[in-house]
């Protein structure tokens, strides 16, 4: 059988990462299409710790780790200095969770989008604060158990739709990527590395400690995800959005909360509250993925 | 080439003679000139460098700490309230062992808001583990600049130039500009052993046990220790080639002086006009000014001190709950090994000015008492 994606790796088996951990499978799929020639910024996230400890590393690129808020103006500056040095072949990447990129560092996001730096800025989505111990972000989903949203008292508040922000910026290519769906990942990011500019890819990344989920169910999650359409995967190049996998009939919401615990409190009247969100939200992209 | 320049622009072109290769920097009064010519020195050209223009002092150190760890030579600017937006990063850059050079621009903290000089601004960054070095003309301005990254690329370790907002910053003085060539060969190009590197790929900065974590620290401190001697060296060659010479410490009359009062910053001059008005009259006042406050030069100061009976402490600022800053660290340089009594008086916070006449009263106050009668004295205060 003829494999689907490169048979080279730049993460070795020695990482920190739990059972069926989305982030590591992110990681392993994207350096396969980025590639040795680049340089990686880390802020606090779950991947400070999958590294391993100081000295080790289970990475085969130079790495930077820096402040939570920092990643896009840390890899700006790397880019910077790759520049002036003569360096422009290395490929600059920030690498954050979501509370990095939705949260704390939004504004540097912000300004590295505004100035069009060239990097990539990939967001591994767990929908909140897993390292710390499952606090709430600002990507983590209405309906969700996290320990600062007890079951009592679960997320009242959408997810933040940082795509859109992102979009906001005019940048020349974003998108939106499952680690159930590899190929998908590898071929955006290729396609990204051949675009000068801010390149943002936002991948969902299932989180069995946070998401009260089976680790073997991890991909399946991420699968359902695209598959139910509360995370499309899509890519928006020069503002023209389309849909790289077509979802006609979308499973039903409760296919994939019901897999996860954080969730289990939810009575039908919320799940179809979530169902009516999600619905919401793919027919606003559909209009944007048929050009309308 | 001798120019007449305001203090920030000595900045600008103490930059471009450094060939500083990425500068990130965000705006703020006193602090913008340095930016704005250095922006224009680099769209023309004039200087091989990237200028990322961000959106923030959080992300201008951030930008500058990416581009030091691949081996890029950086400077950045900033003043007061960017400073401490900054301050996570500061201690960032001298953890990451990080030669950036910065200038900051002392201004008084808000609230109440001022753009007036004082140096709560740097003085509350004094553990992060920069260089701190306090400039009293436009001259030395441009001239530390060029010291400072001698130094930190020798011992890497981050170095703030810091000059007073306004009486510095904005005041023209006549500068002597060096030839670039000449600078080339008092500053060699950077070269940074612990880049960032695909061909050699490593991990910087990761999560670190107790095993390993106060060996980091350990070696910060033993790299301020090692700056100090590297500084008094980088002046004397500075001196010997381009004619200034600068140390640590710059002292002004104080061999026979029975009252040494200590400044730093721009204060110095007033206080030497003061001195020697004051030597007229028989007074034997001097003035030490201090130059260099991180790594502290105990041995430099001491060495001064040593003959004086009393010791008086100008200090524009104020360590809330404490004493002024300066004042502090004198006693601990004294302490154990010179007796004379130390005056501290706490003078033109958020830009008050400091005329002769103020020297004068506290030089006389503090004559008249065989020791302080209090810890310190707020000069000219309204009650």
């Amino acid at each position: 059988m003829k494999p689907t994606l490169p048979t080279a790796e730049y993460m070795s088996p020695g990482h920190l990462a739990c059972q069926g951990c989305g982030a590591g499978i992110a990681m392993r799929v994207t350096l396969k299409a980025i590639g040795p020639q680049s340089i990686f910024t880390f802020p606090a996230c779950c991947w400070t710790v999958i590294d391993g400890p100081f000295p080790y590393s289970c990475l085969e690129v130079p790495l930077l780790h820096v402040a939570f808020e920092t990643t896009a103006a840390s890899a700006a500056g790397i880019r910077a200095a790759m520049k002036v040095l003569g360096r422009e072949d290395v490929v600059v990447c920030g690498w954050a969770g979501d509370g990095g990129t939705f949260d704390i560092g939004i504004q540097a996001l912000s300004g590295a989008a505004e100035r069009n730096d060239d990097i990539f800025y990939f967001c591994y989505d767990n929908e909140a604060y897993m390292n710390t111990g499952i606090q709430r972000s600002g990507a983590t989903p209405y309906g969700a158990w996290t320990t600062t949203t007890p079951v009592k008292h679960f997320k009242k508040e959408r997810k933040k739709s940082i795509d859109d922000i992102v979009w906001a910026h005019k940048v020349p290519y974003q998108a939106t990527a499952s680690v159930a769906f590899p190929e998908d990942l590898y071929k955006k990011v290729v396609k990204a590395k051949g675009i000068k500019g801010f390149k943002f890819i936002h991948i969902i990344s299932p989180c069995p400690p946070g998401w009260k989920s089976k680790p073997e169910d991890s991909v399946k999650l991420a699968r359902l995800a695209v598959q139910t359409g509360i995370f499309p995967l899509y890519e928006v190049v020069d503002g023209i959005y389309s849909q790289t996998l077509k979802t006609p009939n979308r499973k039903p919401i409760l296919d994939y909360l019901k897999l996860q615990g954080r969730f289990r409190h939810l009575t039908d009247k919320d799940v179809a509250e979530v169902q009516r969100m999600v619905d919401q939200r793919y027919a606003e992209l559909e209009k944007r993925f048929s050009g309308n | 080439m001798k120019k007449v320049i305001m203090g920030n622009h000595a900045l600008s072109y103490g930059a471009m003679l450094a060939r500083v290769q990425v500068i990130s920097a965000y705006p703020i009064t006193p602090q913008t000139q340095v930016v704005e010519l250095l922006s224009e020195i680099v769209a023309d050209k004039r200087l091989a460098a990237e200028f990322i223009k961000v959106e923030s002092e959080h992300s201008a150190m951030a930008a500058c700490i990416g581009a030091a760890a691949s081996g890029a030579r950086t400077f950045t600017a900033t003043s007061s309230q960017g400073l401490a937006l900054m301050h996570e990063l500061l201690h960032w850059a001298a953890g990451a062992r990080l030669p950036i050079v910065m200038a900051d621009i002392n201004r008084a903290m808000a609230p109440p808001w001022s753009i007036w000089t004082d140096q709560n601004d740097s003085l509350s960054q004094r553990d992060t583990g920069w260089m701190q070095y306090y400039c009293q003309s436009n001259q030395e301005v441009l001239d530390t600049l060029l010291q400072a990254y001698k130094v930190s690329e020798k011992v890497l370790l981050p170095a703030m130039i810091v000059l007073d907002a306004f009486s510095l910053s904005h005041t023209y003085e006549n500068v002597d500009i060096p030839d670039i060539e000449q600078v080339d060969k008092y500053l060699p190009p950077f070269v940074y052993p612990y880049k960032l590197d695909p061909q050699q790929p490593h991990t910087f900065g990761g999560l670190t046990t107790p095993e390993w974590y106060m060996e980091f620290r350990y070696k910060i401190q033993a790299a301020m220790e090692q700056a100090l001697p590297l500084v008094t060296q980088a002046g004397k060659e500075f001196g010997d080639q381009f004619g200034r010479h600068y140390d640590t410490v710059d002292p002004f009359m104080v061999d026979d002086a029975e009252t040494v009062l200590v400044t730093s910053g721009t204060a110095a001059s007033t206080a030497r006009y003061t001195v020697e008005q004051l030597r007229r009259k028989g007074v034997k006042v001097g003035n030490l000014r201090i130059r260099l406050f991180r790594p502290f030069p105990f041995a430099d100061v001491r060495r001064h001190l040593k003959k004086a009976k009393r010791v008086i402490v100008m200090d524009r600022n104020i360590s809330f709950g404490h004493h002024g800053i300066f004042a502090q660290e004198v006693k601990s340089a004294l302490y154990g090994h010179v007796d004379a009594p130390v005056f501290d008086y706490i003078v033109g916070l958020g830009g008050r000015d400091i005329f002769p006449a103020t020297i004068e009263n506290i030089i006389a106050r503090s004559q008249k008492a065989k020791k302080p009668s209090q810890d310190m004295h707020w000069v000219e205060v309204k009650e």
